[in-house]
């Protein structure tokens, strides 16, 4: 009965994060974006620091129509929306935020579970993208599509390369192994799995599938009200799960400087919060990218970039063993 | 062992995971029919996305992680993606397509039953009444996988890579070839 609970509790807990997160990374998107590019929209809602703004949002999102095109295949429309954002749930209960038992559940091969399930998200975009009925739309898909393709191999290898050094794929087994010289080790594979991830989650500089000015928001060009919310919330809980992964396999999780060991949370969820921040920066600070640099960085600058981190990560391993 | 474990276990009196076991298989053998008799052709594609996963829990309940987990990676993140790109490049109407009817399908019909009772027999008799001990310590983890293929199964998994490598690199040439001839016309 008490496992029963254990499991209950556990996973109420990640689902209330899985509430929570992405939503503060929202409301901090709105705000420092507000203070970066000196807008003053965002700042009124609700009086002191337009801290309704994100209510407002809710509201307006629940209240549109609903609506889906005349020619959508209707069923693959509206499943679109779940498959996008589900998959970053599923990950978020085996991301571990703390020492010990402070993960969701330990899952053997985390790595690889992890990756596995984050790609699984962009079959929604594509869905989406193909059943609008919508020129636009489908050729957002396909970038998307073709963008995932380029980014997942360099992710792959960048994560591949800090299971090498810590001897295990499970993300708790990595963390326990984590020294601090890692960081300096492994700093090029953090740098390829952010940015590939990044790309992955299709945020700026590398959102030329979903540019808004451009192609019209791609494969979610017909989405309104409500699914265009859970769109925008997969997004928000990409950037979540996404930092908390880089936190975990570069940047030590719940290691904290100086052994302050009693609040591992909070290191975690405070370096998650700077990696969040840093999503936020570049896109206020960055230009996009155009389609075929896009391609051309992940293939000639990343995936090299990715292996000679493996190679290193290989020779060190063999000199110190 | 797999006799003794054969005794104790028995036909009619299956466990939680053995009915899980079956209904999963049920679903992803009705997904793969649905995959390949539906008109629409991404339909095919995202019906083939549920076949396949429902094939990594197979694997799970297995107590087979790690190629459950790269089952996913592999199949329904890459191979799918892949498959769906190729559809939208080309020809991806919504709705039937006339032309997804092959004259073909009786033949298609006799191959796949002929390769299904061939594998079927195959693991039948591989494997007879062979019961996975889920108690014990488990069999299918990332560790006991890695050991297996890299102590017991290291030349075809060269072999392997080496046929990749190649067809890799018959890609880009096959690619570039045609921008040659292109530009020199």
């Amino acid at each position: 009965m008490t496992d029963v609970l254990d499991v209950v509790w556990r996973l109420l807990a990640v689902f209330v994060a899985f509430l929570v997160l992405p939503l503060v990374v929202g409301q901090t998107e709105h705000k420092v974006m507000a203070h970066m590019q000196g807008r003053l929209g965002p700042m009124r809602a609700g009086g002191f620091h337009g801290w309704a703004q994100l209510v407002a949002d809710g509201v307006k999102f629940a209240q549109k129509e609903d609506v889906v095109p005349a020619g959508a295949d209707r069923k693959v429309f509206q499943l679109a929306p779940a498959v996008a954002l589900l998959p970053y749930l599923l990950v978020l209960v085996a991301i571990p935020v703390g020492p010990g038992d402070a993960v969701g559940q330990h899952v053997d091969a985390g790595v690889f579970f992890v990756l596995a399930v984050m790609g699984v998200g962009v079959l929604g975009s594509l869905m989406g993208g193909w059943a609008s009925a919508n020129k636009f739309s489908l050729l957002g898909g396909l970038r998307t599509a073709a963008q995932l393709l380029a980014y997942e191999l360099p992710m792959l290898l960048a994560a591949a390369s800090v299971a090498m050094a810590a001897g295990t794929v499970s993300l708790t087994g990595i963390l326990d192994g984590f020294q601090w010289w890692w960081l300096p080790w492994q700093i090029v594979g953090a740098l390829v799995f952010f940015t590939a991830g990044l790309a992955e989650l299709q945020r700026p500089p590398f959102d030329m599938p979903v540019a808004d000015s451009e192609i019209i928001f791609g494969a979610y060009t017909e989405y309104t009200g409500i699914r265009f919310a859970l769109f925008l919330l997969a997004e928000y809980a990409g950037i979540v799960v996404l930092c908390g992964l880089t936190t975990v396999l570069f940047l030590g999780g719940w290691h904290g400087p100086a052994g302050i060991e009693g609040l591992g949370w909070l290191w975690t969820l405070l370096k998650t919060a700077l990696l969040a921040f840093v999503v936020i920066w570049l896109r206020v600070s960055y230009p996009r990218l155009r389609e075929d640099q896009l391609q051309k960085l992940a293939w000639t600058v990343l995936i090299p970039l990715a292996l000679a981190q493996i190679a290193l990560t290989g020779v060190v391993k063999v000199v110190i063993s | 062992m797999s006799l003794l474990a054969a005794q104790t276990q028995g036909f009619l009196s299956p466990t939680g995971v053995e009915i899980a076991f079956l209904l999963v298989g049920i679903v992803t053998l009705g997904a793969a029919v649905v995959t390949v008799t539906t008109k629409q052709l991404v339909h095919a594609a995202l019906w083939l996305v549920v076949a396949l996963g429902g094939l990594a829990v197979e694997y799970l309940l297995l107590t087979a992680e790690f190629i459950a987990w790269v089952q996913v990676l592999i199949y329904v993140g890459s191979v799918i993606v892949l498959l769906l790109f190729g559809l939208m490049l080309t020809r991806a109407p919504i709705g039937r397509s006339p032309d997804a009817d092959s004259g073909n399908r009786w033949v298609a019909l006799g191959v796949a039953v002929a390769a299904a009772a061939a594998l079927v027999w195959v693991v039948v008799d591989a494997f007879r009444a062979t019961w996975i001990d889920l108690d014990g310590p488990a069999r299918g983890t990332t560790e006991v996988s890695g050991r297996m293929l890299f102590r017991h199964w290291v030349l075809p998994f060269e072999g392997l890579s080496v046929l990749l490598l190649a067809a890799l690199v018959g890609a880009i040439v096959l690619s570039r070839l045609r921008k040659d001839t292109e530009e020199k016309r």
